[in-house]
């Protein structure tokens, strides 16, 4: 084992931690305005849902079901390799964004709407006997409390779409997966490259982690 | 017409269904008037209390406040809504808000009115009902008799011209049903019209100017509270009242 790690080449590690960083940067860039675009996509979609609004609610159903239940490699592959096809060629980064929120508006929209179904209807009643509106009723009674409700899916969510974001090299994007990818074949280090993943994912989704279960116990009461 | 009347609820029926809930039941309330309605439970009688603030839609027959028709296909419920107190059986303060953000809420983004002022109203109420040092707290640190008599003020910063009260004291340890009913009896002392729905008999007799009895989706008889509770006119009412117990030998 100590042998083992001794054999690691430092050097070459030391050297090639700047692609990391950046590739790290790039990945944290795609989850965060993927996932951001996933949060608004899901919090309509949950609306749509909840308010059964006619023929739109059926189209967000499909979407959620086709969402769900496709790999987001194949979302991709579609994306890269099939809409340029019909004219429309997106950039990997493109698709990386769009990919990304097509898989986690589905996502969100599903613990949205857990959190919402969870608010009793004597909350939405009370609300409405004092004259607020039912848009009113659902921006400051359901929508906060169904939020902390859904806070632990929404959450777990997060870093489900943060780690999906290592597929996004086979659409030639230079993310976290790619370099060490592109440094085994280069290299054939393969064991510092891995190495080096591992450790570049768990110091951006440790935190987040963390942060996440800080929220969840300080958005908790009554 | 009558100008005192402020609640005419016109042969309503209402089904859940198949099954009728209401069966053309008639009522007027004047200004100042409390009416108390009794009855078996699932009688309609919280069906009827809803009908009046638009939370249930009826199938015929029609409600007015103030002499307007107010169950129409266009009716404005949120205005209505405003005109009309309501408080429920079951806790219903919003429990990721303070007691007095709960009251502030509706005069603030509903009404529009002046946080200052409301703010004053309201310590004013609670202060009335007791709570003062409460206004900070957050509805679960209250018991169910405070969270009650928070949801009265809540409904009453709104200056309702009418008050309904849906069994808000079911749910209660007995122990403080009574601070709720103190509440509700000051609020009659002050001259607020209100609808109550309850099953507890002495109170009801206490505070009634009339008495609503309701069977099966009907109404069956209303009466001054000592003519029904000593003599009740019908067969049915009777038979509902010898089940409590509660016909007094004279």
């Amino acid at each position: 084992m100590v042998d083992y790690i001794k054999s690691f080449d430092i050097d070459f590690i030391k050297q090639h931690i700047p692609q990391y960083v950046d590739a790290a940067w790039l990945t944290l860039r795609i989850a965060f305005i993927g996932i951001a675009l996933s949060l608004i996509i899901g919090l309509f979609c949950s609306l749509i849902l909840h308010f059964k609004v006619p023929v739109i609610r059926h189209i967000v159903k499909g979407y959620i079901e086709l969402s769900r239940n496709t790999p987001l490699l194949v979302q991709l592959f579609f994306l890269y390799f099939g809409l340029p096809k019909i004219g429309i060629l997106l950039d990997s980064e493109h698709c990386a964004y769009i990919g990304l929120s097509f898989l986690g508006g589905s996502y969100m929209a599903e613990s949205f709407r857990s959190g919402i179904e969870a608010i009793g209807k004597i909350q939405t009643e009370s609300a409405l006997s004092l004259g607020l509106s039912r848009f009113q009723v659902m921006l400051y009674i359901v929508l906060p409390q169904a939020f902390s409700v859904s806070l632990p899916s929404l959450c777990a969510n997060v870093i489900f779409l943060i780690k999906e974001t290592s597929v996004f090299s086979v659409v030639a994007l230079a993310d976290l997966m790619y370099v060490a990818k592109d440094l085994i074949g280069l290299y054939y280090n393969t064991d510092e490259a891995l190495l080096m993943l591992v450790i570049a994912y768990i110091i951006i989704l440790l935190p987040i982690s963390i942060i996440a279960g800080i929220l969840e116990k300080r958005l908790r009461h009554g | 017409m009558d100008n005192n009347i402020l609640l005419k609820i016109d042969e309503i029926t209402k089904f859940f269904g198949e099954h009728k809930v209401l069966n053309k039941a008639s009522l007027t309330v004047e200004k100042g008037e409390i009416v108390v309605v009794l009855g078996p439970s699932g009688c309609g009688k919280s069906t009827l209390l809803r009908c009046i603030n638009g939370l249930e839609d009826i199938q015929g027959g029609s409600i007015s406040l103030d002499g307007n028709v107010i169950t129409q296909k266009d009716t404005r419920w949120t205005e209505i809504r405003q005109k009309i107190g309501m408080v429920f059986q079951s806790y219903d303060l919003f429990p990721h808000m303070t007691v007095l953000q709960n009251i502030l809420l509706a005069p603030l983004r509903v009404q529009h009115r002046k946080k200052q002022d409301i703010k004053e109203d309201a310590l004013k109420l609670l202060e009335r009902v007791g709570l003062l040092d409460k206004k900070a707290s957050y509805p679960s640190e209250l018991s169910g008799g405070q969270r009650q008599r928070v949801a009265i003020v809540r409904a009453l910063i709104m200056n309702p011209e009418i008050m309904l009260f849906d069994e808000v004291t079911a749910a209660l340890d007995p122990e403080m049903v009574h601070e709720v009913l103190d509440v509700m009896l000051d609020l009659a002392k002050a001259g607020m019209t209100m609808v109550i729905v309850t099953h507890e008999m002495q109170f009801a007799k206490a505070i009634a100017d009339k008495i609503v009895f309701m069977d099966n989706g009907e109404i069956v008889e209303i009466s001054k509270p000592d003519i029904f509770f000593n003599n009740p006119q019908t067969e049915r009412s009777q038979r509902f009242l010898n089940k409590f117990n509660y016909t007094e030998k004279r």
